[in-house]
Order: C-alpha cells, then sequence, then structure tokens
C-alpha cells in the first residue's frame, strides 16, 4: 500500500528514464543509417525517422526551416525547450525521483540526480561524440535499473517502478518497429538488411537473434522476435508478461480492469503467428497493439494512481 | 601549526580565552587539527561540497530559476559544548518549552495569566497569530508545541541567551543530522578521539512524540509537505523516510465525516496524526487562505472533533511572537513557580511610549525587528546601519511602533571557521530541537549557524549564513 501520489512519481520516474534510453537507441540507428551510401532522399528518411516515431516532427519544424542531422541531434537529445528530448526526460525522471526521495534508496536517489547533472552539463556543452554520449545514456539507465534492483525493497514501490518500465519498453519496441514495417512490404533489397541488423542492434537483440535463429537477418524473423519471443527482454510479449505478473503483485484489489486487459493482451501475443501478423498487415498490427498498450497505461492510471 | 585569527577584543570565542589559550574542549580538536596538512583539509572541504550536491542536500532559492540549487556551506570546524555547559541548557531548554506549552494551553482556554495581569490581554488576543478558531479546543496531553526550535546564543559575558523561540514549523533539523553524517565520513578518527554525544536517533524519538501525540491505538502519522518546491522540501522528505512514515501533500488528503483520509493504491487509509510542515492559513482553504492550494479542505473541522492531532498545533505562533516574548520568564515563574534558568534578552516594546522614546534616542546602538519578522528579513542592526538606513527605521517606527521590538547589540559569541584567508572567528548561533511528548526530549547539540561574512551577525542560510556540527561531548 503507498499513496497513489508516490506510485505515480514512481511509475513516471522510469517511465521517463526508459523513454530517455530508448530515444538514445533509435537515435543510435538513424545515424548509422544515414551514414550508408543511399540516395538523398534515403537518408533523409532515416533521419527523420526519430521525429516521425515520437510525434515531434510538428515541433520541430515550427523551430527550424531545414533537417540536418545537427539541428536533429541537438533537437531530439539535448534541446531543454523540447519537452520531448532525451535531457528534458532525463529531467522529468529526476524530477519525479525528487518528489519522492524518501520513498527509492539512497543510492537510486544520488544516481538519479548524478545523471541530470550531467545531461546539464552535456545540454550546455554539446555533443562532441554522438556514440558515446548514446552510450552514456543507455548506460545510466543500466546503471539506475541495477541500482534499483540491488537495493530497493521488493513491494508495492518496487512494483510501480518496473511497471513504468514494462509499458513505456512495449511502447517504444512497438514503435521502433513500426518505423520498418513498409519494408516488408517490398522486394527485399541489400539496404534492408542493413535496416533490420541496425534495429536489433539499436535494441540491443543481434546476438539474441542470432543465438535464436542461427540465420541471416530477415524481416520476418526480426518481426517474429520483437513481438512474440517470450525470452528477449524487450519484446511485446516479455513485457506484457512481466507487467501480468506485476499487477498480479500490488496489494489491494483496485486493479481488476487492469488486470483483466494485460491478461487479453498477453493471450493475444502468445497465441498470435507471425504469419498472420504479416499477412494482415504489420503496420495495423502494431497500431492496434499500441493503442491496446495504450489503454493499459490509462486502466493503470485509473486503478492505482488517480490522486483526485 | 594553522594560523588562527584571534578572536576581536570584547567577543567571547568558542575555542580561545581573551589571553588566547585554548579552552580545554577544544584541546584535542587543536592538537589533531595540528596534525593535518592544509592540503588534506582542503581536500576534505572539496569532498563535503560534492557530496553535499550529490546527495542533493540543497535548498531552493526563492525568486532565482527553478534549476537554482543552492548548498548550504558547511564549515568542518565543529562547534564544541562542555558536558557541564549542555546540561545547563538542556534543562534550561525543558523548561522554557513546558512553560510555553503552559501558555498556550492557558491562553486558549481560561486566560489565567492575562486576568493575573501578567501580560496586557489585547497583546495576546489581539495579536494576527491568535487564533480563535482553538478556544476552547482540547488537545491531548495539551502539548501545543510537540516541536520547537529554540534559537539560543552566547554573549561576551559568556551567558547563553535566548533569542527567539520558534514554535511553529521550525526546520534545520536535517542539516543538524547530516553535518554529523559527514562529519563521520570525512574525518572518522575524529570520532575515537572524542566522546561525541550521538544525535542520530532524533527521527526515532520524533516518531515517538508523534505517537504519543495522540489517543488513537497504533496511530498512522504523516508529514506534511508543501511540495518538492518548497525550500526546505529535503527536510519533510528526509524526515518521513527516517521515520517510516508517508510523506503527503494536500491534494492526497481528504476529509470525510470530519475524520482525514489518504488515497492511497489500495484504497483510502485513515490519517491519525500530521506532522506539518505547512503554515496555519495554508491548512485549510474552508477555515483560513480560501486560495491555498497546499491545504485540505475540512481539515480545521476534523482537527476541532479531535479526529486527527496537528503537529504542531494551529495557533502556536502567537507565543513566540516577539511582543510575546518579553514575557517568557514570567511564563516560567507563573505555570512552574520557578525561576528561569535561561537568560532573555532585554526588549524594549516600541508599542509603550517611554520605551519608544529610549529606542528612538540610541537607534545606532540597538537592533530593531519586526515583531512578526523571521529569517533575518525586516530588521535594522544599528552599529552596523548607514544614516540612511537608521533614518529610514526611524520613520517606520513612529509610523507604526506596535510592529517593532529593540534589543541591545549582542556581541553573538564567535568559533574559528574556514574562509577564503584562513581559519578567521565568525559569529555563531545554536538551534537546539525540543520534542515535547510523554517527557520533554533533546537530542544533544543541535543546528549550529555561523554568519560567514566578517563581523556580520545575520546566521540566516537565506542570508549567506553557513552550519556546523555542534559537539556535545561527554564527560
Amino acid at each position: 500500500m503507498m499513496l497513489s501520489r508516490t506510485a505515480d512519481h514512481l511509475y513516471w520516474m522510469s517511465r521517463y528514464l526508459e523513454r530517455a534510453e530508448n530515444l538514445a537507441r533509435l537515435l543510435d540507428v538513424s545515424f548509422s543509417l544515414a551514414l550508408l551510401p543511399q540516395s538523398q532522399n534515403g537518408a533523409r528518411a532515416e533521419i527523420s525517422a526519430p521525429l516521425v516515431i515520437t510525434e515531434m516532427l510538428d515541433e520541430y519544424n515550427r523551430r527550424h526551416d531545414e533537417l540536418t542531422p545537427e539541428k536533429l541531434l541537438h533537437f531530439v537529445a539535448l534541446d531543454r525547450s523540447n519537452p520531448a528530448s532525451i535531457v528534458s526526460c532525463i529531467r522529468q525522471a529526476r524530477e519525479n525521483a525528487h518528489a519522492v526521495r524518501g520513498k527509492i534508496t539512497a543510492e537510486m536517489w544520488e544516481n538519479i540526480n548524478a545523471t541530470w547533472i550531467e545531461a546539464r552539463d552535456y545540454a550546455t556543452r554539446g555533443i562532441d561524440n554522438v556514440g558515446a554520449f548514446f552510450d552514456w545514456v543507455k548506460e545510466r539507465s543500466h546503471l539506475f535499473r541495477g541500482v534499483t534492483y540491488g537495493t530497493i525493497l521488493r513491494g508495492d514501490a518496487y512494483s510501480f517502478i518496473r511497471l513504468g518500465t514494462f509499458i513505456e519498453r512495449a511502447d517504444n519496441t512497438a514503435r521502433l518497429l513500426d518505423v520498418k514495417a513498409h519494408l516488408l512490404q517490398v522486394e527485399a533489397s541489400a539496404s534492408d538488411y542493413y535496416a533490420w541488423s541496425a534495429l536489433l542492434k539499436a535494441l540491443s537483440a543481434y546476438e539474441a537473434y542470432l543465438e535464436i535463429y542461427r540465420d541471416a537477418v530477415t524481416a520476418r524473423q526480426v518481426t517474429e522476435m520483437l513481438i512474440l519471443s517470450p525470452r528477449l527482454p524487450r519484446s511485446l510479449r516479455a513485457c506484457l508478461e512481466a507487467i501480468c505478473k506485476i499487477l498480479a503483485q500490488i496489494e489491494g484489489d483496485n486493479g481488476r480492469l487492469a488486470q483483466r486487459d494485460a491478461a487479453a493482451l498477453l493471450a493475444q501475443l502468445k497465441f498470435a503467428s507471425v504469419d498472420e501478423i504479416v499477412a494482415d498487415g504489420l503496420h495495423d498490427y502494431l497500431s492496434q497493439r499500441l493503442i491496446d498498450i495504450n489503454g493499459l497505461g490509462d486502466r493503470i492510471y485509473q486503478a492505482y494512481l488517480k490522486a483526485a | 601549526m594553522h594560523r588562527i585569527e584571534p578572536p576581536a577584543a570584547s567577543i567571547y570565542d568558542e575555542m580561545l580565552g581573551a589571553d588566547l589559550s585554548v579552552r580545554p574542549h577544544y584541546d584535542e580538536f587543536l592538537r589533531w587539527l595540528n596534525q593535518q596538512s592544509a592540503d588534506t583539509l582542503a581536500q576534505r572541504r572539496q569532498e563535503a561540497e560534492l557530496l553535499f550536491h550529490r546527495v542533493g542536500i540543497t535548498f531552493a532559492v526563492y525568486g532565482d530559476n527553478p534549476d537554482a540549487e543552492r548548498l548550504i556551506p558547511f564549515d568542518t570546524i565543529p562547534r564544541i559544548l562542555p558536558a557541564g555547559e549542555w546540561r545547563t541548557l538542556e534543562a534550561g531548554l525543558r523548561q522554557r518549552v513546558t512553560a510555553l506549552n503552559a501558555f498556550l494551553h492557558d491562553i486558549y482556554h481560561e486566560g489565567h495569566i492575562l486576568k493575573a495581569g501578567l501580560i496586557p490581554a489585547e497583546q495576546v488576543l489581539a495579536n494576527a497569530q491568535y487564533q480563535t478558531a482553538m478556544r476552547g479546543v482540547n488537545l491531548p496531553h495539551g502539548i501545543y508545541s510537540h516541536i520547537s526550535g529554540v534559537d539560543v546564543i552566547r554573549h561576551n559575558d559568556g551567558q547563553y541567551y535566548v533569542l527567539e523561540d520558534n514554535l511553529r514549523v521550525p526546520s534545520g533539523v536535517s542539516y543538524m543530522l547530516e553535518n554529523r553524517k559527514m562529519m563521520m565520513r570525512l574525518f572518522p578518527e575524529l570520532f575515537a578521539r572524542h566522546a561525541v554525544a550521538p544525535v542520530e536517533h532524533y527521527p526515532s524519538l520524533l516518531l515517538d512524540t508523534l505517537r504519543h501525540a495522540t489517543h488513537a491505538d497504533n496511530p498512522t502519522v504523516v508529514v506534511l509537505t508543501p511540495g518538492h518546491f518548497n525550500s526546505a522540501y529535503f527536510e519533510h522528505a528526509f524526515l518521513a523516510q527516517q521515520m517510516g512514515v508517508e510523506l503527503v501533500e494536500g491534494r492526497d488528503l481528504f476529509v470525510r465525516n470530519e475524520r482525514v483520509y489518504m488515497r492511497t493504491t489500495a484504497g483510502h487509509k485513515q490519517v491519525d496524526v500530521i506532522y506539518r510542515r505547512v503554515d496555519d492559513v495554508f491548512l485549510d482553504p474552508l477555515a483560513f487562505r480560501p486560495d491555498s492550494m497546499l491545504g485540505v479542505p475540512g481539515l480545521l473541522a476534523a482537527y476541532r472533533a479531535g479526529n486527527v492531532v496537528l503537529a504542531n498545533a494551529i495557533g502556536t505562533g502567537v507565543a513566540d511572537d516577539k511582543s510575546i516574548y518579553p514575557y517568557v520568564p514570567d511564563m516560567v515563574r507563573f505555570y512552574l513557580s520557578e525561576e528561569p534558568l535561561l537568560n532573555n534578552v532585554p526588549t524594549w516594546q516600541c508599542r509603550n511610549p517611554s520605551e519608544l522614546s529610549h529606542v528612538l534616542a540610541h537607534l545606532d546602538e540597538l537592533v530593531v525587528k519586526e515583531v512578526h519578522g523571521a529569517g533575518g528579513y525586516g530588521m535594522l542592526i544599528g552599529p552596523k546601519a548607514s544614516r540612511a538606513e537608521i533614518d529610514d527605521f526611524r520613520a517606520r517606527l513612529i509610523a507604526d511602533p506596535a510592529n517593532y521590538i529593540a534589543q541591545p547589540t549582542l556581541a553573538l559569541s564567535t568559533c574559528p571557521t574556514f574562509v577564503e584567508e584562513g581559519i578567521a572567528p565568525r559569529h555563531i548561533d545554536l538551534r537546539p530541537f525540543v520534542l515535547a511528548g510523554k517527557d520533554v526530549k533533546i537530542v544533544p547539540g543541535g543546528l549550529a549557524r555561523v554568519a560567514l561574512q566578517r563581523g556580520s551577525l545575520v546566521v540566516n542560510s537565506s542570508q549567506g549564513g553557513g552550519t556546523k556540527d555542534a559537539w556535545v561531548l561527554e564527560a
């Protein structure tokens, strides 16, 4: 049992940090693909992908009249006036932590506060090495998860922190995969191979892919793994399995509807087949799952987090 | 040997006597200090600053941009009190807070002290801090000020004086605890060489005090904060965590059938004791300021019905008001039939024409304070003031004499402190925290504040003051 507002802060603390991490992963894949030899339009599409996925394109166009890698990097990574930038996500994660610093361990607080202080320095100084910056974001997120896992009491606080992580991660994985959905419609080309490999690498799933399939990277198998594999920690199914377990552990009986919706969504993922998904259209399938995840987030809010 | 700038003549220094000999309770510390190289000490000071930043022991400065969080400067030379001095102080504080609680109960009930003519009734009843809503309300054990922060200074006569009694929402105790933790982390060997009385159990004493403040069995205690933009938010979160209770904001609570509940992930839970760090006027928009977003509608009604306890009580401000301060020794005599153990600073009440004319004639020697002022704002320090400032205050005094009191300029004692030029004497005070529950408890020491500017007498953190660890040596 804990204050609804406290649960809300814990949940958003980890959602924002997970979002910052996934933004870094997304930028990483776009930047590496933009470096490949390809048409002007292709490079442009790669570069603008992060803006499209995160629904930041209009906001970007309001501020900038041209799309350059430098401007985009600054806007998505460092721009403190862009509420959805990596630095802004870290700030919001830290502010949520600040509001409940008594409910997290001193190590967790010091870790997230130090991340914020360094992020602020990045925002002032700028990024001189793009790859090192993305690695830094991922590493800080890994560290925070590690210090959380290693120090916090197992109880509702831990549950709401993990709930935030998995809801955000399920959403982000679906969005990342969706960017590549159109590639399934056309004949596979050499550059597609790079695109799917880059996506796997961005999701830290490349090694897992090789181990599961022992095969060249194909669109169908990547899709299958990222949506349906119970063993890949960033797949939709793995996220939903985690969410169902966590919901069952939370004290009290406010969460009946959230548990029901989560179980329905998990069953959908358990019994779906990749052939059906591809036949029905990956984009449509993912759009429906994004709506489901969003609805589940709303159920969780209604059940536990609403302060009024 | 480190050079320590000698204290000014006619000022009491905590470490060095008038002949510059070392006071015995600083012997061991100074011996240790002289074994440390200047580099090591500088390094430790840097380490302390880094740690405080990382831990986020900062306070927001009102009006600055929201990202600006400042550290309260921390000085690594402790204020040391010998055991005997502390025993006297402790007895005096216990006596004083007991009398203040008796006074608060009295003025919200029969008003014996007013009928006895010891304090002019209109000075109490017409005081802006007097809450008529509290008349006739019976509080468990008759305790109003559960947590008091009493500011004490040492004058150049070597005696301790109470500067003010803070009975509303006194803050600073988290700094006392963090300063000790920092000193033990930086200089563990010092604690092997000294028998320093521990302060770490303060949160558990506080929880005992709060649990005792209600008649409810197995009470649910919460800390009520204005929120994380408040300058003392760190302390609110710290104390809630250390006590293992919920830290709530007004919007987490609601009142139904004159009972207070908090909203939790498992439904509603009744609250029995609220350690509130929100001022009276923001507590309940139905009863006080209707624009308050920090309070809980209906809280006052639940409180008056006896279904929830507030610590401190509503309306304690009347007893720590500067216009009531001069009467505290009378309260000790009246309620306890004892002689006060702690000195009060002689005070002129400008509301009385004869005292006003004395004050106006001696403005360049006196300290003039607003009756309701706090935090070192709105005061005149005569000997340090310019002609223009004195003239300005003269006009204000004549326009509204009842709003001011005046006191002689006390020569706050000094303690050697690390400053830019090296180690130099700086003026200090001490705020011990007094807990009134089943009995009165005080952890040995308190928050030692230091004015970092040469010659300055203003120790408030909002005015650039710093803090020190305060040690009571066990005999």
